[in-house]
This record gives C-alpha cells, sequence and structure tokens, in this order.
C-alpha cells in the first residue's frame, strides 16, 4: 500500500466519521430546535411547516399565575436543596476523604445511590418513610427528597476537590499555629470554593427538573416540572413550548456557567461525576 | 570496635545546650517499623541534617517532630518540656515543605502574615514583622503576587519567610531544594547557611544529597533503615567514618577486606604492619589517598602495590583510575590530571589513611 | 493528623442522615414487599404472597422482559451513537474539542421533560415528523407506530441517554496517551487494527459506565411511557407505580421495586467487576 493510497483511506474515513457525529449533534439537537421553532407559531405545535411567526403564546405564559406559583415553589425547593446537599455533602466527603469508622464501605455505597438508581425507587421509598413517621407530603417532603438524593452530586465533586488540594497546605495552616477549626476555614473551605460553586450549580439545576422523586413526594403545591406534567395530561398546547423554550435557555447559561467554573482548576472532570464511587 | 550509635549524640558541635530531645523513639505504620528506637540530641543554634536514602526513616523522623505523626513509643522533648503530646499547631516549631505549600488564594504577604495573625499577633507588629521576614529572604518587592506566579527559588524563599517570620525555636526543612535545578540549588545553599548563621535560629535539615550534607552542616546524622549510622560533624564523618555504609554513602571509597595476623594486616594485594588484633578487617581507603608511588611522599609510612590501569575517568582537575591489582581486587584512585597513562604502574598510599570501619 | 473530634464531626450528621433518610427508606420498602394488603388495608404480616404473584403471573413477566428490550436498545443506540462522537471529538476534532464538548452536554442538563414533550410533539399523527414526510410528499398518510408505542419509548431514551453515555467515553479516549496510538502505528498497525487493539480496550471501562447507567436508568423509567409509550409502551415502573396509585397495593409496588432494585444492583455489581478487571491502570 502506498502511502498516498493510505492517506486517500484516511480521509475518507474521516470525512465519514465528522459526517456521522454531525448527525448525531442534529440527532440530540434537533428535537429542541423544532420546539423552539413552534413556540412561535401561531397554528400551534404540528404540522410543517411552521408558518406564522407570533408571540402570543408567551404573552399567554406570561400571564398564566400557576406556571409562575411553581416556578417560584421550584426556587424554593432548589435552593434549600442545595444548603442541605453541599453542608451534608461536604461533611461526608471530607469523612470519605480523612475518617476510617465501621460501615465506611457501606456509606459509600449508600450516598452515592440515588445517583445511579432509578428515581422511582428513591421517590417510593421516601414516601413509604413519611407515611411512616406520618409527615403529610408537601414541599417539605419534596425538599427532603430532593436534598437527601442530590448529597450523591455534592459527595462526588467535593471528594474529588478534596483529593486535588495538595494535603501540605492544611499542615502548614497547622504548622504556623493555626487550630484545626481556623485550619478549616482559611485554607480547606477556600480550596473547595470552585468545586463548591460547581456542584451547587449542578444542584440546583437537578433540583429544578426533578420529576421521578417529586411525582411521589408532592403535596397541594406544585414544582415546575410536575405543573407542565399535568397539564401535559390534559393535552398539548404551545404554551408548554414557550416555557420549555425558557427552561432550556435558563439552562443553557447555568451550564455554561457550571463549564466554566469546572475548568477552572479544582474540581472533578465532568465525566467523573459517573464514574463509579 | 564499638557500634556507631554509642558515639555520644550529646555532643552538641557548637558547645551550647541541648534544645530538642529524642529519646528511644520508634514509628511503626502497620506491620513496616520506619525508625527503630531513635535517640539524638539537637543543640540550641545548631544546623543538624538528617542525612540518608529514602526509606531511612529521615522524613518520618521530622513530620514527628512537627507534629503531624505521633511516636510509635519514645518521647520527644524540646527545651526541657515533653513535646509529643503537643498538637501541631500548638508548637514552637516551624516547617519548609518539599514543594513549599504555599497557599495560593493568599498573596505573598498573607501567606508571610498567616502564622502570625491566626495568633491574634496585634495588627500593627504584623505589617513590620512581615516587612522584615521579607528582606531577609530577599522578596521584599514580591509582596502583592500571588505564589502562582513565582517561580521555584521565589517560592522557596516565601516558605522559608513565612516560617522563619514566626521566629520558631526550631525550623524543620524537608528537602527543600530538592525541586530546584543545580546552579539554583547551590545559590540556595549558600544563602540558607549564611542565613542561619543571621538569625541564630536552630535548623533540622533533611536531605538525601551527601553533598549538599557537607556543604551546609554543623552535624550531619545519618540514617539507615530507621537507626542512627552516625553523627558527627561533616570534616569528622568523612575522614573517619564509623561503618562501610558510612564511607560508602559519603563520597566515594575502596573497601579493604583482609585479615590482620600477627602485627601484619594483609587485604589481598595489600599488607603493611598494623597493630590489629588477629581476625577479619575492613578497611576504607579513600581514592584521593592513593597516589602514583613516584608522587608518594617517603617520610609517612606507606603501602605500596603494583597494579595495571583498567580505565581512566578524565574529569578536568582530577582523573578516576580505576586499578587492578590482580586475583579480582580493583581499587579506585583519584590523582591530580596528568594526561593518559596505561600499563603497569606502582601505586602508594599512607598507611594512617586507611580506616579501620565495621560492617 | 485528624483529632477523633474532628472525624467524628464530619462523619456522624451525614451518616445520620443517611442512614435515618436512605437506609431507613430502603428498608422499609424491602420490609413492605413481605406485607399484604387486605381489604384494603395494609397488614403487617410477613409472607412471600407478593413475590409468588410476581413469578407466576404472565403479564409482570412480559412486561419486564419488554422492558429490559427496551433497555437493551437504548442502550445498544446510544452506544452506537455516543461512542463514534466521542471518538470524533477525541482524535479528530483538534481545536474545536471544547467548544464541541459543551455542546455535546448542554443537553444533558435541559430539562428532561422538555425533551420528552419534544418528541411528543414530533412524533405524533399530527405531529412535525408527520407534516414533514407529508409536506416533502415522503408518505401520504399519517405513519401511526411513530407515537404511543416501545418504538417511541426507544427514540426518546435514546435521545436522553446519549450525552450520558458519551461523557464517560469520552473521559476513558481522553485518558489514552496518544504515544500509545503513534506507537501502535510505528509498529506497522492499520488505523482499523489501531482502533480494535489499543484504542477499544483502554476505552472499555468507559463504555461500561455509560452502558450500565444507560441500561439502569432506562430499565426503571416510568415518565417516558407515560408520555409517548401509549398502552403498547408501558414498563415495569409503570406498573409500580400504579400499584402504588390507583391500583391501590403498596406490599406488590414494593416487590416489583425490589425486583428492579435486585437487578439493579447485580448488573452494577457485575460491571464494576469488569471495569475491574478491563482498566489497565
Amino acid at each position: 500500500m502506498t502511502s498516498q493510497m493510505t492517506s486517500a483511506n484516511a480521509k475518507s474515513r474521516a470525512l465519514i466519521l465528522t459526517t456521522y457525529a454531525a448527525f448525531v449533534f442534529a440527532f440530540i439537537y434537533l428535537p429542541i430546535v423544532v420546539l423552539i421553532a413552534y413556540s412561535f407559531n401561531r397554528d400551534g405545535v404540528g404540522g410543517f411547516p411552521p408558518r406564522h411567526f407570533t408571540m402570543d403564546w408567551y404573552r399567554q405564559l406570561f400571564a398564566d399565575n400557576a406556571i409562575w406559583d411553581a416556578v417560584l415553589n421550584s426556587l424554593i425547593v432548589a435552593a434549600a436543596s442545595v444548603v442541605l446537599a453541599l453542608t451534608l455533602g461536604l461533611l461526608a466527603a471530607l469523612a470519605l476523604d480523612r475518617a476510617s469508622f465501621p460501615g465506611k464501605a457501606l456509606f459509600r455505597r449508600l450516598v452515592l445511590l440515588p445517583l445511579i438508581l432509578p428515581g422511582i425507587i428513591t421517590g417510593l421509598s421516601l414516601l413509604m418513610f413519611a407515611v411512616f413517621i406520618g409527615l403529610p407530603l408537601s414541599l417539605l417532603t419534596v425538599f427532603l427528597g430532593h436534598g437527601t438524593a442530590l448529597i450523591s452530586v455534592a459527595t462526588t465533586e467535593l471528594f474529588a476537590g478534596l483529593q486535588k488540594m495538595d494535603r501540605a497546605q492544611e499542615e502548614a495552616s497547622l504548622d504556623l499555629g493555626a487550630t484545626p477549626w481556623q485550619t478549616f476555614w482559611r485554607i480547606t473551605l477556600p480550596n473547595l470554593k470552585l468545586s463548591l460553586i460547581a456542584a451547587g450549580l449542578l444542584i440546583f439545576t437537578l433540583s429544578m427538573d426533578e420529576i421521578a422523586v417529586t411525582f411521589f413526594l408532592i403535596g397541594r403545591d406544585n414544582t415546575l416540572p410536575l405543573e407542565i406534567w399535568g397539564r401535559l395530561r390534559r393535552g398539548i398546547t404551545p404554551e408548554i413550548n414557550a416555557i420549555s423554550t425558557l427552561i432550556f435557555a435558563v439552562s443553557v447559561a447555568l451550564i455554561v456557567i457550571w463549564y466554566r467554573v469546572r475548568t477552572r482548576g479544582l474540581g472533578a472532570e465532568p465525566q467523573d461525576l459517573l464514574e463509579r464511587p | 570496635m564499638t557500634s556507631p550509635a554509642a558515639i555520644s549524640p550529646a555532643e552538641p558541635a557548637l558547645g551550647g545546650k541541648t534544645l530538642l530531645e529524642v529519646r528511644g523513639v520508634s514509628k511503626q505504620f502497620g506491620e513496616n517499623v520506619v525508625l527503630k528506637s531513635l535517640t539524638l540530641d539537637i543543640a540550641a543554634g545548631e544546623f543538624l541534617t538528617l542525612l540518608g536514602e529514602s526509606g531511612s526513616g529521615k522524613t518520618t523522623l521530622l513530620r514527628l517532630v512537627a507534629g503531624f505523626e505521633q511516636p510509635s513509643s519514645g518521647e520527644i522533648w524540646m527545651d526541657g518540656v515533653r513535646l509529643d503530646n503537643v498538637p501541631a499547631h500548638k508548637r514552637r516549631v516551624n516547617t519548609v515543605f518539599q514543594h513549599y505549600a504555599l497557599f495560593p488564594h493568599l498573596s505573598v504577604r498573607d501567606n508571610v502574615a498567616y502564622g502570625l495573625r491566626v495568633k491574634n499577633t496585634p495588627k500593627d507588629e504584623i505589617g513590620g514583622r512581615v516587612e522584615e521576614a521579607l528582606q531577609m529572604v530577599k522578596m521584599a518587592g514580591f509582596a502583592e503576587a500571588r505564589p502562582g506566579r513565582l517561580s521555584g527559588g521565589q517560592q522557596q524563599r516565601v516558605a522559608l519567610a513565612r516560617a522563619l517570620v514566626n521566629r520558631p525555636q526550631l525550623l524543620l526543612l524537608d528537602e527543600p531544594l530538592s525541586a530546584l535545578d543545580a546552579n539554583l540549588r547551590k545559590e540556595m545553599q549558600s544563602e540558607l547557611k549564611a542565613l542561619q548563621r543571621e538569625v541564630g535560629i536552630t535548623f533540622l535539615f533533611v536531605t538525601h544529597d551527601q553533598e549538599e550534607a557537607m556543604a551546609l552542616s554543623d552535624r550531619i546524622a545519618l540514617l539507615r533503615d530507621g537507626s542512627l549510622e552516625q553523627i558527627a560533624p561533616p570534616r569528622e564523618i568523612y575522614a573517619r567514618p564509623a561503618t562501610a555504609y558510612t564511607a560508602q554513602f559519603i563520597g566515594q571509597t575502596n573497601l579493604l577486606r583482609g585479615n590482620a595476623h600477627a602485627g601484619t594486616t594483609t587485604c589481598g594485594a595489600l599488607v603493611w604492619q598494623s597493630s590489629a588484633a588477629d581476625g577479619a578487617v575492613l578497611y576504607s581507603l579513600r581514592p584521593e589517598a592513593i597516589q602514583l608511588a613516584v608522587d608518594a611522599s617517603h617520610t609517612a609510612p606507606t603501602v605500596r602495590f603494583r597494579g595495571a590501569i583498567r580505565q581512566q575517568i578524565y574529569g578536568g582537575a582530577s582523573e578516576l583510575l580505576e586499578i587492578d591489582c590482580g586475583a579480582a581486587q580493583i581499587l579506585r584512585a583519584r590523582i591530580p590530571a596528568r594526561g593518559p597513562l596505561s600499563g603497569e604502574h606502582e601505586f602508594a598510599f599512607a598507611v594512617t589513611d586507611a580506616i579501620r570501619v565495621s560492617e | 493528623m485528624y483529632s477523633r473530634a474532628y472525624k467524628s464531626i464530619v462523619s456522624l450528621p451525614p451518616l445520620l442522615w443517611v442512614g435515618l433518610f436512605l437506609l431507613l427508606p430502603y428498608a422499609l420498602m424491602f420490609a413492605h414487599s413481605f406485607w399484604l394488603v387486605r381489604d384494603g388495608f395494609l397488614v403487617h404480616q410477613w409472607n412471600l404472597q407478593n413475590y409468588q404473584k410476581l413469578a407466576t403471573n404472565p403479564l409482570y413477566v412480559e412486561v419486564l422482559l419488554r422492558t429490559m428490550r427496551i433497555a437493551a436498545s437504548v442502550t445498544f443506540l446510544s452506544l452506537l451513537l455516543g461512542y463514534p462522537l466521542a471518538y470524533y471529538l477525541s482524535f479528530h476534532a483538534g481545536a474545536r474539542k471544547e467548544l464541541l464538548y459543551q455542546l455535546v452536554i448542554v443537553p444533558l442538563w435541559v430539562s428532561y421533560l422538555v425533551r420528552g414533550y419534544a418528541w411528543k410533539t414530533i412524533l405524533g399523527s399530527d405531529g412535525v415528523l408527520n407534516g414533514f414526510l407529508q409536506f416533502f410528499h415522503i408518505t401520504h398518510a399519517p405513519v401511526g407506530f411513530l407515537l404511543y408505542s416501545p418504538f417511541a419509548v426507544v427514540v426518546m431514551l435514546t435521545h436522553i441517554y446519549t450525552p450520558f453515555v458519551f461523557l464517560p467515553i469520552y473521559a476513558a479516549l481522553e485518558h489514552i496517551p496518544r504515544p500509545l496510538v503513534e506507537a501502535s502505528q510505528d509498529l506497522g498497525a492499520s488505523q482499523r487494527d489501531t482502533f480494535l487493539r489499543v484504542i477499544l480496550p483502554l476505552s472499555m471501562p468507559g463504555l461500561l459506565a455509560g452502558a450500565t447507567f444507560a441500561f439502569v436508568l432506562s430499565l426503571g423509567d416510568f415518565l417516558a411511557p407515560l408520555l409517548v409509550g401509549g398502552p403498547s409502551g408501558t414498563m415495569i415502573a409503570n406498573i409500580v407505580q400504579s400499584l402504588f396509585g390507583a391500583a391501590y397495593d403498596w406490599p406488590l409496588g414494593a416487590a416489583v421495586s425490589v425486583c428492579i432494585l435486585v437487578i439493579t444492583v447485580t448488573l452494577l455489581f457485575l460491571t464494576e467487576r469488569l471495569e475491574k478487571r478491563w482498566s489497565f491502570k
């Protein structure tokens, strides 16, 4: 085989691969593009091509109080979940990194279980627990569900951040006379700043979008995904396209920020979140 | 021959009082015994180096003194007070870490001031002391810089300043120069030595580089597999090594094995009169002690032998000769450079240059 | 270096919380599967009836098998799409790698519901796809099976999980030192051989991780069937859901959940073993 032939072969192979990759990209993005396009379509969803541009659906959306109540509920639950998950996740990460205790291996698996188990199992388990202790279903139970399940995300991220941290810095701090408590606030926490922000953003996003666990823990007040879900059961309206487009826009913004924070330094690689405990 | 550890450790080189006492300290990690009942003393104001291969326990000992580990048995005393049961952050000991461990989120100034701040030193005092410390290490212009922007040598100085500003009784240095390139290393060595003389603080320095140890120390403590092999000032440890290990670790040497009988010592092709008792003997003979017989002095008692030059390695001012004395006995001699040599020659060394060592 | 007090303070709160809000609930579910419902009331009587029902009733077995088929299809298709994409980004994208990577992960975090809904609007009889096909005269009548079928569930879940599968494969590919690839070529291996003998084996752990993730989560998905599955696309998790809803029988629902849990954990355990064996660290 002459090098000319192999080069031509390699080139055609590269072309096929590139085309295939483009196709996969298209598969991933087209549905979303369609969704956005039809949110501006006067004749609603369906049919092809979309013909008449309108902002009516957005107008209708902004006047829809039920939706905005749900948005507020989701924000409250998400914010609270971030605080809970980060606090317990940080402690868990420190414990996994530094302490040894009986049942540590089990603890590690247990903390990470909600990440890999289908949401329905975690959701139902917590439902049974709520019934068992006589806790009525409400945003509180939703918050408990989100917060508990998302500890896994915080733990993974913060553990990776701890591993990347230079241990000698904490020793240096003690060496210079700082107490362990001072060392934690002045040295450990600042070093984890990026990890904390990245984890927080991710937990917030996941909580805002959470359906499976929420489905079984919801009371009278709806979160946004559940509100949308309820409407979907009644039928498709382009108003849902509109809110979906808005959700998409916000998600994109959040995730771009998250990525920038992540790759700026300390913290796990985005792929690590899917790595085994 | 008495065991090397019997050399009194309480001979402070500068004749001052003892600052740190390590009493029978052992340390093990699981099954692994890293330090074996180590005893040594450090005098106030001295520059003591812990020298050894990796695994010899020198870094572990340093960390025990710093407080990052606890001894498995034994005690450590400083200034007449028990030290090993005091937590790390309460000890009047500061450490310069191997990779500096500067806080990346703080400026140079804040790094240096850290120890003062956490101990609630009055604000007006902090400024002056930080300035003083930075001047001492010649980093006064870098106060606002972030450690990430500094070179290795600069970071090292900041790490020094950060430790010294606290005026510790004892400064621990964990191979601080090993991350620097050769030229910078030599420069920092002389600066460190001068600095220590200037501030008068006791330095406990860890390294695996024996040249560095000899250049810097008032005394060298050679550690081997967790035990103290020999502790003495550099000149003494070089000229009178107690064991074969010491003789080979510090500088180069020829080990001569042989037998003494009725006043005559025989080591292969080398024979001389000595007062050694009958039995097996082991001597250390430095390469620079061997000369070409034509150059040797005729006054002191010398040992002469013949040998064929196997290899000649030119080194600028001197040459290293590999001499085949027959019967598989190879000796190395270092002579002043004198052009290519070959074939058989006669060599000589002074009897007093052969130092009796134990295994 | 860390005192007893320090270690206690960091371990106890998460241990207690996780014990109370994870371990206990999972244990409760497990316990429920051994109880009964009689006359509409929960009876704490230990028995194996629920499991017997599951084993003997053909409906459950059929749905479980269908679910596993769907999950397997989703996994296979996601790998088919995700692996080449990861390979392209890692080995051919050059300077645009960073940007393209961000483009791939963005949809990951866009609401599951949004993406599911998008497919619902596309695949329906009056949907965008049918409209498109008819507009270009490719078909003359709406194609029925697109929506409310296992097909739709597979399409939707593949869309969801392709980026998930992409991530660990990409990570694994990026970890392969380029000198290894060069060495392979230097020794005379063709591009195909280099891929089969060097790149693919070294990317196995990532591939396994992604595949496991996609399979396990597809297995337990109940939302996709509700959105686009229709009656023929019901999956095992929907059965659980109805047992906890209209068909009030919590113990039976718990038993099915436990089955899903056991399958999941077994799979995780197996693939973890495999991953360890195939990870050449």
